[in-house]
């Protein structure tokens, strides 16, 4: 006769495999956070993962009001033809949906920096990814803490 | 469309190579899609998904709104004055529909 399971087995078998299932895949990039996220900066990046540098990401520490923070991106770069930002993308990691913006440069632009306002419904993580004329990519990662969050209804 | 935005440079002169910062302020509603009107109805999206600004025709600066962006969207970015002519800032809404502001540079 084969080897029947008590109840304690079958539960602890179930348990490994859910850990198994939601356990985040290890060499992935090191963004956690949700999927959609990561979907979106591995678009941006065509895959690649970002080296941290370079990318300037100002946020106040805590919102009181998520829903108008304000943001401003700067990257170093001389911003000559041979050598800009060409675009910078914005996630917030906690929002329903992650997307916040994207500013596109040129040479013309003379300074990769631009200012908005943006709404964050709770304490999350702001990534900013910028993409290079030489195609490398460069990112920063800021947390703000929101007291009231900003999606109202 | 009534709606005027408000825009500022910060000098209407320069030499050619300044960098000017241009700070522009338009009134939006920006709904995200994700809120719920008393009957519990999603209300939809409308938000102005596109700004471009050119300067004498040619595009500087552009920007992909998300619902993200606050309400009456605030944008600031820096351009280098390269000659004269007009600035032109444009956001594109969900319905098609555009804001069109305009200012002038002088390039000495």
């Amino acid at each position: 006769m084969g080897h029947i399971y008590n109840r304690r087995q079958t539960l602890a078998i179930g348990m490994a495999a859910l850990a198994a299932a939601t356990l985040p895949q290890s060499g992935g990039p090191a963004f956690a956070a949700s999927s959609d996220t990561d979907e979106l900066i591995k678009k941006f990046t065509g895959g690649k993962t970002p080296a941290e540098g370079r990318v300037r990401l100002d946020l106040p520490e805590i919102a009181e009001n998520g829903n108008t923070v304000p943001m401003t991106v700067s990257v170093e770069s001389p911003m000559t033809a041979q050598s800009y930002v060409s675009d910078v993308l914005v996630v917030a990691d906690g929002n329903p949906r992650a997307g916040v913006v994207t500013f596109h440069f040129s040479p013309m632009s003379g300074v990769a920096e631009a200012n908005t306002r943006i709404r964050l419904s709770k304490t999350q993580n702001v990534i900013a990814v910028a993409k290079m004329s030489d195609g490398a990519f460069f990112m920063a990662t800021k947390e703000v803490k929101v007291t009231i969050g900003g999606c109202g209804g | 469309m009534s709606v005027k935005p408000r825009i500022k440079l910060d000098k209407k002169e320069a030499k050619k190579g300044d960098i000017v910062e241009v700070k522009a302020l338009v009134s939006h509603i920006m709904e995200t899609g994700q809120r719920k009107d008393s009957k519990g109805n999603v209300i939809p999206r409308k938000i102005l998904n596109k700004f471009t600004c050119t300067v004498n025709g040619k595009e500087v600066f552009s920007a992909d709104f998300e619902p993200a962006v606050s309400a009456n969207p605030y944008i600031q970015f820096k351009f280098r004055a390269q000659e004269s002519g007009p600035v032109v800032l444009t956001w594109i809404d969900d319905d098609g529909s555009k804001i069109v502001g305009e200012e002038k540079i002088t390039v000495n």
